[in-house]
């Protein structure tokens, strides 16, 4: 009998504002500890939280990006915990009226082993402003534990998923769909390694069909590789002790990278009794349909919105409208790419010629996606280098494609350009005339050459001309040679054809 | 008859709070009592009437997103909770008993 698999999640995203959500403290990372720790971080008496317009404003963002519903009048409440890290000895959350109400995600996982790749909706419950805790240094301070409060008051938007996805694949494919988008509208810097991003995992198993298992919830997770480790593991831990005969208890657990095990962590009983109640330091946050509707104007065109549209106007595949859509700069650089290509996509065409223009712009937007996809990403990655460090720009790619499209250069002569322009920069054009690329259209010339061919391999010609179909590629081959492989290989592969028919 | 001791011992060993036994039966009568208000309350119709979470019927000001606090580690690291005469900071952190998870 098969188990499924249950996951939800809860995504802490770090909002880039500069100051905190409550008091003007920077949030800049990796400053000297307690260097930004002001009155109000550390929670002096006395002190009270003054709300963030900016950080609000990330959270309208975020809501109106997933579809969801911004709450008109939503409320703080204090989550009360002792921990050395939260010295007000609460945190200030969000508890039963959220910033944001229900939205969604639409999710694309790859295809893995016999898998197809599919899409798939996720539903999100809510998503809360919040305020992020300090920092807890365990090194040994005399027996001591150090505390870094340059952290606390850090704001945060916590996005809670509904249980919908039922693989790890799934979970990951979620959370990258998140990751981009919090970067893509400019709410959240995206950066795992400072913690800017960090997920959480509820787990559970349970038989097809049968009420939800007890779930645990895997803290912290910082990079989506161990996401994937450790639902593989839980998912396995679960399932075995379920077989064994034993019961799931609810419980928080750490993932350990260096071992790919979870474990449980030691929590007493009304740990998780936070006695929430609404802050009365602060009144509640009204939202007014005009200052929704002035940041839902400043949107930016979202990801699944592209996906669409790469697909429907441009003819591309899901799986190439997916990776393009990765992140907005690597969007950009394909749009500005192609835009050079086509220099005016939205110009109507004559009446009959329409679709001679959308098949023009779908060979355009596959040859720009081909160039971006392969050529493009392989070199950053041999280089180690993200979209934003790319040697060469949009506009210079754009005009090697040019060169590709009205036959000036063959695919292999534009790869000898682009490797030219990533080391020493200059335009396609001029890299063409210096390294003597430009290829042979002339027809006259292509003859003339076909010609000498012939006359020169005349025992070859023949036995082409008894059947012998396959040595047609030897006959492109010699004469690519001849032309120092200049020849447009359209044109000469017409010229020969005839030509040897005789 | 609203809470027992045992509750009161729950809420406060969560608000990390010491109390003897005088103490909790003092706390229970005096939290029953809020109780007794709060079920007169219950009595009250309210229907059609939107609940508050402050007493005041305003809403939050909001502050632009600037950084407006300077560095003040030094001042505030004097105010530190002294042990033999010096404020328990080192190396610019605040110095804490060991928490052990």
């Amino acid at each position: 009998m098969t188990w499924e698999i249950v996951i939800g999640l809860e995504v802490h995203a770090q909002l880039s504002t500069s100051s905190k959500i409550f008091c003007g403290a920077s949030t800049a990372f990796g400053a000297e500890p307690n260097t930004q720790a002001d009155a109000v971080s550390i929670a002096l008496p006395g002190v009270l939280p003054v709300l963030n317009k900016g950080a609000v404003e990330r959270a309208i963002r975020f809501g109106l990006a997933v579809g969801a519903h911004i709450a008109p009048r939503s409320v703080f409440a204090r989550k009360n915990y002792f921990y050395p890290d939260l010295p007000k000895g609460y945190q200030i959350s969000q508890f039963d009226l959220p910033v944001v109400g229900n939205g969604q995600v639409v999710i694309h996982v790859p295809a893995s082993g016999k898998a197809e790749a599919y899409e798939k909706v996720v539903r999100l419950t809510r998503a809360h402003l919040e305020e992020d805790a300090g920092k807890s240094l365990h090194e040994d301070f005399h027996g001591m534990t150090g505390i870094d409060l340059n952290r606390a008051g850090t704001p945060l938007l916590e996005i809670v998923s509904e249980p919908d996805m039922r693989s790890a694949d799934e979970a990951v494919a979620y959370a990258k769909a998140l990751h981009t988008l919090v970067q893509w509208i400019g709410i959240c810097d995206g950066n795992m390694q400072e913690g800017s991003f960090r997920c959480d995992v509820n787990v559970s198993v349970r038989r097809p069909g049968a009420p939800l298992g007890t779930r645990r919830e895997i803290k912290n997770l910082n990079s989506f590789k161990f996401m994937q480790q450790a639902i593989d593991y839980e998912v396995q831990w679960q399932v075995d002790t379920l077989v064994n005969g034993g019961a799931i208890h609810q419980a928080t657990v750490l993932f350990n990278p260096d071992t790919g095990e979870t474990r449980s962590m030691r929590s007493k009983e009304e740990a998780h009794d936070y006695r929430y109640f609404p802050d009365p330091d602060l009144l509640p946050l009204d939202i007014s349909e005009e200052w929704k509707e002035q940041i839902r104007a400043t949107l930016p065109e979202l990801p699944q919105a592209k996906q669409a549209r790469y697909v429907n106007e441009l003819g591309l595949s899901a799986y190439d409208a997916s990776i393009l859509t990765a992140s907005r700069e690597m969007a950009g650089f394909f749009e500005t790419a192609l835009h050079i290509l086509l220099p005016s996509p939205q110009s109507s065409p004559a009446s009959g010629r329409g679709s001679e223009r959308e098949n023009q712009s779908s060979i355009s937007a596959k040859l720009c996606a081909n160039w971006i996809m392969g050529e493009v990403n392989a070199q950053l990655n041999r280089d180690g280098l993200d979209m934003t460090q790319c040697p060469i720009s949009a506009q210079q790619l754009g005009g090697i494609l040019q060169r590709i499209a009205d036959n000036t250069i063959s695919n292999s002569g534009a790869k000898e350009v682009f490797r030219a322009m990533w080391v020493e920069g200059g335009e396609a054009d001029a890299i063409i005339e210096a390294k003597g690329l430009k290829q042979v259209s002339d027809s006259g010339a292509i003859e003339a050459l076909v010609d000498e061919i012939i006359a020169a391999n005349a025992d070859k010609v023949t036995e082409y001309r008894s059947g012998k179909d396959k040595l047609f590629g030897f006959f492109v081959g010699i004469a690519m040679k001849a032309s120092k492989g200049k020849a447009n290989p359209a044109q000469l592969n017409e010229v020969l054809k005839r030509k040897l028919a005789g | 008859m609203f809470l027992d001791n045992a509750d009161v011992r729950k809420v406060a060993r969560l608000a990390r709070l010491a109390m003897n036994e005088t103490e909790i039966e003092a706390a229970r009568l005096q939290l029953s009592g809020i109780f007794t208000l709060i079920a007169e309350m219950q009595a009250v119709d309210t229907r059609g009437i939107a609940p508050m979470s402050h007493a005041q019927d305003l809403s939050q000001r909001l502050r632009e997103d600037a950084v407006t606090e300077t560095n003040q580690r030094e001042l505030f690291q004097s105010l530190a909770p002294k042990y033999k005469g010096s404020p328990q900071v080192e190396a610019g952190l605040y110095l804490v008993p060991q928490v052990i998870e």
